[in-house]
């Protein structure tokens, strides 16, 4: 899919809460083996936050690095499966407290991990069809598992925000391409009114994971041309550590190409926030005119892909707000007690 | 005692914004907006948004709390002087009680403030942390 | 025209699970009553949360019936913990005014009917509830911002403090109708646990029960009574409700400018003062108000205290019946208490800690963090 007019990356901005849980302490808790473990740890958010305040923080970096006054973003949508509220827009909660033109599209996106980049494409396709100036997508997620299901050992938290304008010297990257896919997989869900999703074990693996992300990845090279050695990154859905390095290798891409950003192993999988933070994260070790390969995943399920290069402007936005990285350096680790605490699996 | 709903829903702006108003005839910025200047009483005010950066100017830990913060107990609040001057009154986030000290470079974040149990509203507002950069 | 004190009476300070805020006005009101020997003509009612604790408002109607008094008029005053005082204050100036003869003033407040959480958010309707409230303040932490402050600008310690609350022990324990009659040592408060950092639970004042009433009477009723007790100055003065935003966060500008006009009014200088009843619901109210009505010097009153000044041979002595540390706070009667005791020392009635000669009584009636004061200036005559 390609706009009517070009879109670019305006601003960006990651978000990711202090705590750390390590997946040792979690293995240890239900006796578990502590080897290969599929992340290291992962980040844990305080009892006063949630998707909102994460989403408001991300956002909040996005602007700083666009440099526009946030009235004049007039669209807000926020991709999600933990939003605070079941029935009531966080989108119109970040209109408000951001201090957006209230004359604003705000709607949640869910699909899974993949919500965060269906945010996007709907933002992208506003301004790429002239419908408005700027629009915001942002990706977050408090990611629930079941206390003892191997979901606990890599549900995270974190979010990431980007704004789009059209293409032009401030943008810090324009998009180049993307592509969507789905079909009905059910790999992973959770029911109405449930607290924790149920996943479908390995099946969320090859049929899944792999299929979707390879499905989505090979339409973009075949419509557009470009292959693996045209893109100096790519960053891939990251359920775990394992999933994103073997489907890169699949698909032609390196390690070192991947790791910048493939965050799970310190973050944990973030769910829909998980990929656009990975972007962020690559985006912060970017340089001008390169590529950079985005596929999401999520579950139920589906993939979208898309091609942006960086820009000139990413050089001097980059510092206008802090890092993934920073974010990933402040950090304390807590004890499964206060982890259950914090993400009320205690109940108080 | 579960704040109404209208209640919440007018502060919601100045809470979650730091909103606060700037006299323009002595020039004084007060938080949260008034409508008349308590320093020369003067009734043109205009509102403005205040930096989220400030350093603490004193700092208790709310042990005890009242109803409905019992989930966060204990927790810091603070008077925090704000880069203009103003001073604001808030929770801690993100840190020790330990590590809490006067003086110390603080921004401001959104967070929540409590719950109105689990089927009621959500209350948010801007709380201090340690600067990250 | 100076009104006259013409009767008090109280009631003991404590938890009394058997007592209503009904039956404890009642009880004080009789006996101050009884012992002025007069009818009331009016009634003033001091009390801050009765709308919440004990879900009961118009409380001047409600104890004039119960005190067989249909028909007379009633008001309610409230003040946060300064309600006491500016009750007096409004009694005051009705006798002043000529209009009424007798006045009754009674504060009463019952605290132990609701959870302890239930009275912390209630004692925080006396700040700002939008904008201090809502982030979770309670009203002791408000106080311990002040606390803390006042240790690090003026490089006060922690023991001298506690010495207010250890003071005001060591007279309660003579006090009948004290709460805590025992005395404390400064390690006991600084080994008791946090309330709100850094105010250790010795040295906040108790939640507590209680109902203290004064009858007031013009000059002329007076006369034909034995009253000695003349009410030589009432005054109140307000502050920002919201403590952040004072400019000078250890002045209470409500204290000096209330000390200031009574001073003015009474003609009563500080120096003259024998007996001084300072509103100790936490310590540093205690020093802020001694520095801020210019009796102590800025940044001195916690090292004087400290030093074993004010004790109950020393000029002013103060809270020589306990203060509200030891006699106890039940908030919208502390002022009241204030007053009886003021009037049981100028009337050679307060038993082993009878000061000798008192003739010069003043009470500091504080509401909120410094935020409203009243003053009242007592003389024997």
């Amino acid at each position: 899919m390609k706009p009517l007019r070009e879109v670019g990356i305006l601003g960006f901005g990651g978000y990711v809460p202090m705590y750390r849980i390590k997946d040792e302490e979690i293995a240890n808790v239900w006796n578990a083996q502590t080897s290969g473990l599929p992340v290291i740890e992962k980040a844990v958010p305080s009892q006063d936050e949630d998707v909102f305040t994460m989403s408001y923080e991300a956002a909040k970096n996005a602007i700083a690095r666009a440099k526009i006054s946030p009235n004049l973003i007039r669209a807000v949508f926020v991709g999600t499966e933990s939003k605070p509220y079941a029935v009531k827009p966080t989108g119109s909660m970040l209109v408000t407290s951001l201090g957006l033109d209230n004359r604003s599209l705000a709607a949640e996106y869910e699909f899974a991990c993949k919500a965060g980049t269906e945010a996007f494409q709907s933002a992208i396709a506003l301004v790429g069809s002239g419908m408005l100036e700027y629009s915001m997508a942002i990706g977050a997620d408090i990611a629930q598992g079941r206390p003892g299901d191997e979901l606990e050992f890599t549900s995270g938290a974190g979010a990431a925000a980007f704004i789009f304008s059209k293409k032009s010297k401030e943008t810090v990257a324009f998009l180049e391409y993307s592509v969507s896919y789905v079909s009905d997989t059910p790999d992973f869900w959770r029911r109405q009114g449930q607290k924790y999703p149920q996943h479908a074990g390995r099946f969320t693996g090859e049929p899944a994971y792999f299929n979707h992300i390879i499905s989505s990845v090979k339409t973009l090279f075949e419509e557009t041309g470009l292959k693996p050695s045209d893109f100096s990154y790519a960053v891939f859905h990251q359920p775990n550590t394992k999933f994103p390095l073997r489907v890169g290798e699949i698909l032609g891409f390196p390690p070192e190409k991947i790791k910048p950003g493939l965050l799970s192993p310190v973050v944990g999988n973030a769910y829909a926030g998980i990929v656009p933070l990975g972007l962020s994260a690559t985006l912060e070790v970017a340089k001008p005119n390169e590529r950079i390969l985005v596929a999401s995943f999520g579950s139920g399920a589906g993939s979208d892909a898309f091609s942006f290069v960086t820009q000139e402007a990413l050089e001097e936005k980059k510092n206008l707000a802090p890092l993934v990285s920073d974010y990933i350096k402040r950090k304390k680790y807590v004890s499964y007690v206060t982890y259950a605490l914090y993400k009320g699996k205690i109940p108080r | 005692m579960s704040e109404s709903v209208p209640r919440y829903w007018r502060e919601i702006k100045i809470r979650e914004r730091l909103i606060g108003s700037k006299c323009e005839d002595c020039g004084r910025i007060t938080f949260p907006p008034r409508k008349v200047c308590p320093y020369c009483r003067s009734r043109k005010l205009t509102e403005v948004e205040l930096p989220k950066k400030g350093k603490l100017l004193s700092y208790s830990v709310v042990r005890k709390p009242p109803a409905e913060f019992e989930k966060y107990a204990p927790y810091v609040i603070g008077i925090i002087t704000l880069e203009n001057g103003v001073n604001v009154i808030s929770q801690l986030t993100d840190i020790d009680l330990k590590d809490v000290k006067i003086g110390m470079e603080l921004e401001g974040v959104l967070r929540k403030y409590r719950e109105e149990g689990e089927e009621g509203l959500i209350h948010y507002g801007i709380k201090f942390r340690p600067r990250i950069k | 025209m100076k009104p006259i004190v013409v009767g008090v009476g109280m009631t003991k300070v404590g938890e009394h699970w058997d007592e209503s805020l009904k039956s404890l006005a009642v009880e004080a009101s009789l006996e101050a009553i009884d012992s002025s020997g007069l009818t009331p003509e009016v009634i003033v009612f001091s009390n801050m949360m009765s709308g919440r604790l004990q879900v009961q408002d118009h409380l001047g109607t409600l104890l004039a019936d119960e005190l067989g008094l249909r028909g007379l008029p009633a008001v309610r005053v409230e003040a946060a913990c300064a309600s006491g005082g500016v009750a007096f204050h409004v009694a005051y100036n009705m006798i002043k005014s000529g209009i009424y003869k007798v006045a009754l003033i009674v504060g009463a407040e019952k605290m132990s009917d609701t959870s302890t959480e239930q009275t912390t958010t209630a004692l925080m309707t006396a700040e700002d509830r939008e904008y201090t409230g809502f982030y979770g303040a309670s009203f002791v932490s408000l106080n311990a911002l002040a606390h803390r402050l006042y240790m690090e600008k003026f490089n006060v310690s922690e023991e001298e403090m506690a010495s207010l609350a250890v003071l005001s022990h060591e007279n309660g324990v003579n006090n009948p109708f004290a709460m805590y009659r025992r005395k404390i040592s400064t390690k006991e408060v600084l080994e008791s646990p946090y309330v709100a950092d850094p105010i250790h639970l010795l040295e906040a004042a108790p939640i507590s029960d209680g109902a203290a009433a004064v009858v007031l009477a013009s000059e002329e009723v007076a006369k034909t009574k034995s009253s000695v007790v003349s009410v030589e100055a009432s005054t109140v003065a307000t502050d920002a409700i919201r403590y952040y935003e004072r400019e000078d966060l250890l002045t209470f500008e409500s204290a000096k400018k209330a000390f200031m006009n009574a001073v003015s009014a009474s003609k009563i200088e500080k120096d003259q003062i024998d007996i001084l009843e300072l509103h100790d619901a936490f310590t540093i109210v205690g020093y802020l108000t001694l520095e801020s009505a210019g009796i102590a010097e800025r940044g001195k009153a916690a090292k004087l205290v400290a030093s074993n000044k004010f004790t109950l041979s020393d000029k002013p002595a103060v809270n020589t019946m306990g203060g509200l540390k030891s006699r106890g706070h039940p908030i919208g009667a502390t002022g009241l208490y204030q007053i009886s005791e003021l009037y049981l020392q100028l009337t050679n009635n307060a038993g082993k800690n009878q000061v000798d000669n008192a003739k010069i009584g003043v009470a500091f009636n504080v509401g909120g963090v410094g935020t409203t004061t009243s003053v009242s200036v007592l003389k024997r005559r």
